[in-house]
């Protein structure tokens, strides 16, 4: 078990290591010659005004809620998938009894019309 | 007999001399083993990034083929050595760093994109005797690793301090994080119909695809994994006629060498996924007595998988974001839901024993809720199609609440 991780632990190193690796050898062999206007922040060419970094607009909340509700959903559902096989049909029938409750939550936001780009 | 024996299962046969050589120099158990497993991930990683050149070159050679351009043809026979070429010049470009960037996520986003891509690869079995690791929780793992990619993304337009970048990851985070539901949701039934989520185990219990017990879970399945590799049609947050090039737009040298082949990469490792999962993996004629067989039956069945893709690539416009939404959160999410609420039920409900005969009628349920969900979008789209004489001044404006404008012409 503790063997696995650590295979997944390797691997994270590997793969932060190979593209980090390559880009600092590619960052010793590449010319530096910045100036102010190469290093302004490209915006076609129109001077940049205001902040960057500003509120996200109101919808994105909204489908990072609904997203949020139905990821939990199925971090509940994987157990009861993995064990499906030894489930009797009443288990199963109040896994669904479990899904539709929540299911009415997604009709009743989409019939609020939140489920539409505005 | 030794030979043959290397020749069915080279990377076994290998691991196995270089795990006697190691203990015959005196070394512990305990140090060989992280030893085989640098070696493992080290090759594994390496590979896949140079089997990205020959990829890049591929693609873009069949996106040129589809439209009915030439695509790569200069440098090599039949321009193969382009990406080799486009590499070279890439690694000595200047890595320019705009000015007020944040630096942390800056620097740190296209390794992570790379890592992200790479990662997935460490749990899907090769061959029979050849996996990464077979980690019990492999299919979760791969969704996690999958959301690395979304942080990546979010970190490169975040930090970059550009509008365009900024624009592009906020949708890039909506996207994603809307299409890992329906990616998730119909990832149970695999797992339903295994007991497990070992990857091993997956691929093990598929003498039959799962493709044909829920080719409608495949089918959303692909849908979401293209949206969540952001390829075309599916590609907003690098829309190039909107947001210059998107996430990346600040990013140059080698840096944006590694977000190009991120994208490309995860082309490819989600095929893999896919078939993995749906597909059988490696699963084929004398693939258990010839495990190098079945590296050859998955590398097949991910390129089909792959050329697929990339097919859709070359062949659909993008989507608008509202509609990108809306085919996520008003049909696939629902449809994935109640399908598998439909498959737990049924499969528990009838308790067939015969292998043959669950498949079959899973099948049919699988056909059943896909036509009619198409006849209720049909119906949809009937309501909202706006119909526009030739040489009226009334313009078609593209509505949020049409869910699908069709551009109707007598």
């Amino acid at each position: 078990m503790l063997d696995q991780w650590l295979y997944i632990g390797i691997f994270l190193g590997i793969s932060l290591f190979l593209p980090a690796v390559a880009i600092f050898l590619a960052s010793l062999l590449s010319p530096k010659k910045p100036n102010a206007i190469k290093n302004s922040v490209y915006e076609c060419g129109v001077e940049t005004r205001g902040e960057t970094w500003v509120q996200f607009h109101v919808q994105y909340y909204i489908y990072a809620l609904m997203f949020m509700i139905f990821d939990v959903e199925t971090v509940f559902l994987y157990p009861f998938a993995v064990a499906y096989g030894q489930l009797t049909l009443f288990a199963v029938v109040e896994a669904i009894i479990f899904v539709t409750i929540l299911l009415g939550g997604f009709v009743y936001t989409w019939k609020k019309g939140n489920l539409t780009w505005q | 007999m030794g030979f043959l024996n290397f020749l069915f299962d080279p990377i076994s046969s290998i691991s196995t001399w270089l795990s006697s050589l190691l203990a015959g120099w005196g070394l512990s158990n305990e140090i060989i083993t992280p030893i085989l497993y640098l070696i493992g991930a080290g090759v594994l990683g390496t590979g896949a990034l140079l089997v990205t050149l020959l990829l890049i070159w591929a693609e873009r050679k069949i996106i040129g083929r589809v439209q009915d351009r030439f695509g790569p043809n200069r440098v090599g026979p039949w321009g193969i050595f382009q990406s080799v070429a486009d590499m070279v010049k890439i690694f000595i470009k200047e890595h320019i760093i705009p000015s007020h960037v944040d630096p942390i996520p800056y620097h740190l986003a296209p390794i992570l994109a790379v890592s992200a891509v790479l990662l997935s690869l460490a749990v899907v079995p090769l061959s029979k005797t050849t996996v990464g690791t077979n980690l019990n929780v492999g299919l979760l793992f791969i969704i996690a690793v999958g959301g690395l990619g979304e942080l990546a993304i979010l970190m490169a337009g975040w930090g970059s301090n550009n509008k365009y970048a900024i624009i592009a990851a906020f949708r890039a985070t909506a996207q994603l994080i809307s299409y890992e539901l329906p990616m998730v949701i119909t990832l149970i039934i695999p797992v339903l119909l295994t007991g497990s989520m070992g990857m091993v185990d997956l691929v093990e219990a598929q003498k039959i695809p799962f493709i044909l017990a829920a080719p409608l879970a495949a089918l959303i399945f692909f849908i979401a994994s293209i949206a969540e590799n952001g390829r075309a049609p599916f590609d907003l947050a690098e829309a190039e006629s909107e947001l210059v090039a998107g996430f990346n737009t600040e990013y140059s040298g080698l840096k944006f060498g590694m977000f190009y082949v991120a994208d490309f990469l995860r082309a490819f490792t989600s095929s893999i996924i896919f078939v993995s999962i749906f597909l059988g993996g490696w699963q084929g004629p004398w693939a258990v007595q010839i495990p190098i067989l079945g590296f050859v039956y998955l590398l097949i069945k991910s390129v089909i998988v792959w050329f697929v893709g990339v097919w859709i690539r070359g062949s659909l416009p993008r989507f608008r974001i509202d509609q990108m939404v809306d085919i996520n959160w008003k049909i696939l999410t629902p449809v994935s839901l109640i399908l598998v609420l439909l498959t737990a039920f049924i499969d528990k409900g009838l308790g067939l024993s015969s292998i043959y005969l669950r498949y079959i009628v899973l099948f049919l349920l699988n056909i059943g809720v896909g036509a009619l969900v198409i006849q209720l979008i049909v119906k949809q789209v009937k309501k909202t199609e706006v119909q526009v004489d030739v040489g009226s001044r009334e313009r078609l404006v593209a509505r949020p609440e049409n869910m699908i404008t069709i551009h109707h012409q007598e």
